[in-house]
């Protein structure tokens, strides 16, 4: 067994029928976009014709790759790429339309916590619920239940429904079966999304016990971070297909790398990253370095400009904007907006820009991507997760010209040392 | 480690080793296999079922008993008092209560079952077992409402004085036919019920005029026997409130009268027993009660549960590899 692999994964495809509603309109336009390149005429001609009728959409096209027993493997895309798909058919919730899929060894899926948790029962009856829902045996769960109730850290509540739980306490408890859950391959999604900060960490701490304990591991976030401690290598997948099979570090570059070159039609409805109601609407946006010409790179501790354009075709009377600025790992480095600034006029015109400008741009070097909301009247009505990239390469932040390691910063601090020596040391040494 | 000691227990299946994931179209055989490996997870959910069914209510389990009970006084008052029903050699309540209480599990099960997947939507789109755990999970805690509503038929029996006889001895054999029927008929609306929320609305509506579909659950059909080529034993279900003994004398008086209302009564008596309730009531009362066995009623019934049964379990596995795509 131990030549086989735990996973393999041979021409899977998924397709799904879709109507015309609009979100996924717009995912069927990226597709068309995409397939008019290679066969325009012929393919239009049948577009015509099936127009008014379902569509077909391909959630996934003939992805390919194997997993070795004890890999940790990280499964990376922007949304509606196909990685909740890709889990869904390897949990067997959902069936392959192509292809096959086969798994070695006792597989637990975790595509959320707290599966099945009834309101109505207790701690510990849900505990049982859960975990047969999650496959263990009743003595399985009966011999662990000290420990899962340990874990949960809310024994005294067992015998509370859990309707009259927390949702802090009702996660905890969630959590703490599905860490005892013992398969050969694990088949994680996103769970480490719920929760706060402490959980999250917990999470985070268990799933490396797993990871280091020979388990096959196949973990899809839109964290990089936990994606980058926990796995060793990365599968990015771009449009239902397998982009990248590389190691995690290399995985998550080539991952933002090929975000930055999306960002040019970020604000196209084409960007299947693209949410809201568009009821005030950003027509472009662009960073503008100190000397106002358009850039993609800057110079930590140098003033930038960011500028935003929109048009307000529902006349919302207020428009604001909220940018947050993530790195390279996923992880919010900074955020700005037009409401806790209290500067800017916030009224609206028939369209407009809101022009935003940094003094000084305090980031360690690193890629980074823009995330615009832009709300109005209160409401958010447009969101571009994707929306600018920049990256920052040098500095003269600092009096050296260098920057901070960046794995450990997120932003650069403004500070003065002062060293109070009791007697210099010499030279010589005495 | 615990890792191992788990591997040991009854989770490891050696078929489980190996998976291998397809695309799936078409008509599915119904795994038993794998639906008995997964016995303890329908244990589960019946046991859930049972638990929050009557959950912050403040009569708890005594809902088992009322529902039949409530349904067994309106009959009684205004079936067998007013409108006279014939009931038979029994006096009408407990006639009716042993009509009602397979009734009611029958129609407890389907409705539950109908519901069951849908009401499942967050569970179907994230973990995988068998997804005929749900309908049958359903119909097990129907089974259990079956066993506490039986006490008041042991009760009416006391009290009317009935003893049973050896025919009692096949009840369990009765339950087994209505659940399966009911297996059928669940299943096959809880697949349909996740494609056409139609059914939500449907379900009680049809309960309610499947059960007056089914004469034998509140009166006396008094021949269920098939009529014979030669229309001996015809008794039409019209004819049904006259007296029982008359039967026999009117069949040698109006022979050609008789042939007539054979053929009539051959129709109907298909369509009677086109319903597999009709037959499988009228037996379970006398089994329990004392009376003649319906067999050859209970054949035909058993044949077309069969039937049932597996045409809902095949469809329910047709289209459960798209439950998660289309809920």
């Amino acid at each position: 067994m131990a030549e086989q692999p735990a996973i393999r994964v041979e021409g899977l495809s998924k397709s799904y029928r879709i109507g015309f509603d609009r979100a996924k309109l717009r995912k069927r336009q990226l597709r068309d976009t995409i397939v008019e390149v290679l066969a325009k005429p012929l393919r239009h001609l049948k577009q015509g014709a099936a127009l008014g009728r379902t569509e077909e959409f391909w959630a996934l096209k003939d992805v390919n790759f194997e997993v070795q027993p004890g890999e940790v493997v990280g499964i990376i895309g922007r949304n509606g790429a196909g990685k909740s798909t890709l889990l869904k058919i390897l949990s067997r919730v959902t069936y392959p339309t192509e292809g096959r899929a086969t798994l070695r060894g006792r597989t637990g899926s975790l595509l959320e916590v707290g599966t099945g948790f009834h309101p109505e029962l207790t701690g510990r009856e849900n505990v049982f619920l859960n975990g047969a829902i999650l496959g263990m045996s009743r003595r399985e769960i009966k011999s662990k239940f000290d420990e899962i109730a340990g874990f949960s850290g809310i024994e005294s509540f067992l015998d509370t429904p859990v309707k009259r739980y927390s949702s802090g306490m009702r996660v905890r408890l969630a959590f703490a079966v599905a860490a005892h859950l013992d398969p050969e391959i694990l088949l994680i999604d996103e769970v480490l999304a719920v929760g706060d900060v402490e959980f999250q960490k917990r999470c985070l701490g268990k799933m490396r016990e797993v990871a280091t304990q020979g388990r096959t591991v196949l973990f899809v976030s839109h964290n990089m971070s936990a994606v980058q401690t926990l796995c060793s290598r990365g599968l990015v997948l771009r449009s239902g297909r397998l982009g990248v099979d590389a190691p995690v570090d290399k995985a998550i570059r080539q991952y933002l790398s090929y975000l930055s070159d999306t960002a040019a039609d970020a604000f196209t409805e084409h960007n299947p990253e693209r949410r809201g109601n568009q009821a005030v609407r950003m027509t472009g946006a662009c960073i503008f370095d100190e000397n106002h010409e358009p850039t993609q790179h800057l110079i930590a501790g140098r003033p930038a400009t960011v500028e935003v354009h929109y048009v307000n075709p529902s006349r919302a009377r207020q428009v604001d904007l909220y940018f947050t600025i993530f790195n390279h790992l996923g992880i919010a480095a900074a955020h700005c907006n037009t409401v806790v600034s209290g500067e800017t006029p916030r009224r609206a015109g028939s369209e407009g820009r809101l022009i935003c400008r940094l003094d000084n741009v305090a980031l360690p070097a690193g890629q980074y991507l823009i995330a615009l909301s832009l709300h109005g009247d209160g409401a958010e009505t447009d969101l571009i997760p994707n929306a600018l990239v920049f990256d920052i390469t040098s500095s003269v932040f600092y009096k050296s010209g260098r920057l901070p390691p960046m794995q450990f910063s997120t932003c650069l601090l403004d500070y003065q040392w002062e060293h109070e020596v009791a007697e210099t040391v010499s030279a010589a040494g005495g | 480690m615990d890792l191992s000691a788990a591997a040991v227990g009854p989770g490891e299946r050696p078929e489980d080793q190996q998976v291998v994931i397809e695309p799936r179209t078409g008509w599915q055989l119904i795994n038993l296999g794998e639906l008995w490996r997964h016995r303890e997870l329908l244990m589960f959910f019946t046991w859930r079922d049972v638990m929050i069914r009557y959950k912050q209510t403040a009569l708890g389990a005594a809902w088992a008993i009322l529902q039949p009970l409530m349904m067994m006084i309106v009959f009684t008052v205004f079936l067998g008092r007013m409108a006279k029903v014939d009931s038979g050699d029994f006096p009408y309540p407990i006639f009716v209560y042993a009509g009602l209480l397979p009734w009611t599990f029958f129609a407890t099960a389907i409705t539950r079952a109908g519901n069951s997947v849908v009401g499942a939507l967050n569970i179907v789109d994230k973990v995988y077992f068998p997804r005929l755990v749900f309908p049958f999970a359903s119909v097990g805690a129907a089974i259990v409402d079956f066993f506490i509503a039986s006490t008041i038929l042991i009760c009416l029996m006391f009290l009317y004085g009935i003893t049973p006889g050896w025919s009692i001895l096949l009840v369990p054999g009765l339950l087994a036919l209505a659940t399966m029927a009911a297996l059928g008929v669940g299943t096959a609306l809880a697949a349909l019920n996740v494609a056409f929320r139609d059914f939500k609305y449907t379900i009680p509506f049809l309960m309610q005029i499947w059960m007056f579909a089914t004469p034998t659950v509140y009166m006396n059909v008094q021949d269920l026997a098939p009529p014979s080529s030669a229309s001996q034993q015809a008794v039409a279900a019209e004819e049904s409130s006259a007296a029982s003994p008359a039967a026999g004398t009117r069949e040698a008086a109006k022979p050609e009268r008789e042939q007539e209302r054979g053929s009539l009564s051959a129709g109907i008596w298909a369509l009677l027993h086109l319903n597999p309730m009709t037959a499988l009531i009228a037996f379970f009362r006398a089994a329990t009660l004392g009376g003649p066995l319906p067999w050859k009623s209970l054949a035909y019934s058993a044949s077309v549960i069969v039937v049932l049964f597996a045409a809902g379990l095949l469809y329910f596995r047709r289209v459960e590899s798209r439950f998660a795509d289309i809920i």
